[in-house]
């Protein structure tokens, strides 16, 4: 598999106290493991993203357990208060122990 | 089970294109009124049946799917084939063979020099002495002109590349050549939309021209445009090239598909793309 | 090979191994099925309804991708808020699907994913409030086969 990439969209900017609308999606098959290989007839091992948050200045926003009934190319989106200019940290956390972060900056003003 | 001779599968058959053709109620039976906009754009998604082709109208196949299948192509972040097209956007800045090039160091920037490139394919080559599809063109360019290894027909990258290729003519018209050297090729594409094959003995045609908007099973039928491919099918979780739909549509009438590549496939897309001329380009769609 | 008579002969002998073999497999992989899951959730606490809007489409053309949105009504304060939601499909092998959590930086009890459905069934939202509560939703989902390429 083609290591995953993350994709975000957040506003550039907000209003202090304004209640805005991210979206996330990741490249990752989600093997559920409950598929067989259609030539050996062998369970694929599951792997997974299991774990998202976002975190904003250090804090945490927004978090999720995964399992393997989300489809492929898992995306999730959420809300978010925003109180102040800053960053948004965002992790996806891989059954193989993998993690893969990006961020994005809003401006309050 | 016991199997019959010839006569008792085409029975079979007929039982089996019967069955599978029911349901065709009013509420199912049109493309919807819903329209295609994109981050502003709008998209065509009817238009008027080109010259020898007999439909009333041209409609897209984004036409005949559900509210929630149209909709994750009307946003281009909502849209899952968007993370392939980002992979295409990365490859055609990258450096790979031992000539030392990229796609840009030929094209610059695929915005303004890709533009308008995917509605015109298939598209005729004079040094292969037959057409060009997209991925047999960008192979070309890797081999002849970077020195780099060609990408296989169904793999991410050239799924990636074929994508963001393609977004840059997204919602212009498809128009593909038919004459000159190319009307020997549209002719025989145009013999394989009609002839019966598999043990289903099923033509294109039966399904797409004949029955499209009825329901076979619990599926909407189109009228199998190729305007959007790459497509990023639910069913495959991902995306896949248009001649690995014909295969799929092969082995569900049981015929022993044709390959990804092969003279016939690329004379089918010749014909299905002209078949679909004046519809808008609309790749990478997103189809159940 | 067993004829029709044999299979009599040893019905009762294949009925012991039942008895005797299925708890025992079942003991090997215990997968929890939707209410398991609900009670662990909510530890055998009441759980109301009202408050939790579930958003799901009637009929899903693939049920591969199927769009899940949950929103719960809450101030959102740090006093007052929607702590957890929990997302089951009841018709799958596996129910669980996922667990959003929120915060008070949330804004709004909000989230919205994709979705795998193995068949026609429900999907049930339970949202755990930060006074102990609990509140749920339930839609049914119809998943259609394709017939091409289904």
């Amino acid at each position: 598999m083609a290591k995953p990439k993350p994709r975000v969209k957040v506003p550039k900017k907000a209003k202090a106290g304004e209640v805005i609308t991210i979206k996330t999606l990741i490249s990752h098959k989600m093997e559920s493991g409950q598929r067989k290989d259609k030539k050996t007839g062998e369970l694929i091992p599951r792997q997974i993203i299991n774990n998202f948050k976002a975190e904003f200045n250090g804090q945490l926003v927004f978090e999720t357990d995964l399992e393997p009934a989300v489809s492929s190319n898992p995306y999730i989106q959420f809300s978010m208060k925003v109180p102040e200019s800053g960053e948004v940290v965002f992790t996806w956390t891989d059954d193989d122990g993998s993690v893969y972060t990006t961020s994005k900056k809003i401006a309050v003003g | 089970m016991k199997c019959g001779g010839k006569g008792s599968l085409r029975w079979g058959a007929g039982l089996a294109l019967a069955s599978l053709l029911v349901g065709a109620g009013a509420a199912y039976g049109e493309p919807n009124d819903n329209k295609l906009v994109i981050d502003g754009q709008t998209l065509t998604t009817e238009a008027a049946a080109p010259e020898g082709v007999e439909l009333d109208k041209l409609y897209s196949g984004w036409r005949f799917r559900s509210p929630e299948t149209q909709e994750l192509q009307t946003d281009d972040f909502e849209n899952p084939a968007m993370v392939a097209v980002d992979q295409g956007a990365e490859l055609w800045g990258t450096v790979d063979g031992s000539a030392g090039k990229s796609c840009m160091s030929c094209h610059g920037e695929a915005e303004a020099s890709m533009k308008g490139v995917r509605a015109g394919y298939p598209k005729w080559s004079d040094k292969r002495g037959k057409p060009h599809t997209l991925e047999t063109q960008i192979n070309e360019c890797r081999t002849d002109r970077m020195e780099a290894d060609a990408w296989k027909w169904e793999s991410s990258n050239m799924l990636g590349m074929t994508a963001f290729v393609g977004l840059q003519s997204r919602g212009m018209p498809v128009k593909v050549q038919t004459d000159g050297p190319m009307a020997q090729w549209h002719a025989k594409g145009k013999e394989l939309y009609f002839t019966r094959v598999g043990q289903l003995n099923m033509s294109c045609a039966n399904c797409h021209q004949e029955n499209y908007g009825k329901m076979i099973r619990a599926d909407h039928l189109s009228q199998g445009h190729i305007n959007g491919f790459p497509v990023y099918r639910l069913k495959w979780g991902g995306l896949g090239s248009s001649h690995r739909r014909f295969k799929g549509c092969m082995e569900n009438i049981r015929a022993t598909p044709f390959k990804r590549g092969s003279d016939e496939f690329v004379a089918l897309e010749l014909y299905l793309a002209s078949r679909g001329a004046g519809l808008s380009v609309e790749t990478p769609s997103v189809r159940n | 090979m067993l004829n029709r008579r044999d299979l009599i002969k040893y019905g009762s002998a294949g009925a012991a191994v039942a008895v005797l073999g299925v708890p025992q497999l079942a003991l090997a992989e215990t997968v929890p099925t939707t209410d398991d899951r609900i009670k662990e959730f909510t530890g055998g606490a009441q759980i109301g309804e009202g408050k939790v809007s579930l958003s799901t489409p009637e009929i899903a053309e693939n049920g591969n991708t199927v769009p899940v949105e949950v929103s719960v009504e809450s101030p959102m304060t740090a006093e007052d808020h929607v702590a957890e939601v929990l997302i089951l499909a009841d018709g799958n092998p596996r129910p669980g699907v996922a667990t959003f959590k929120f915060t008070e930086m949330s804004g709004e009890a909000f989230a919205s994913t994709r979705i795998r459905l193995a068949m026609t069934q429900d999907v049930v939202a339970v949202a755990k409030m930060s006074d102990g509560t609990f509140q749920m939703a339930r839609n049914t989902v119809k998943v259609t086969i394709g017939g091409c390429g289904g």
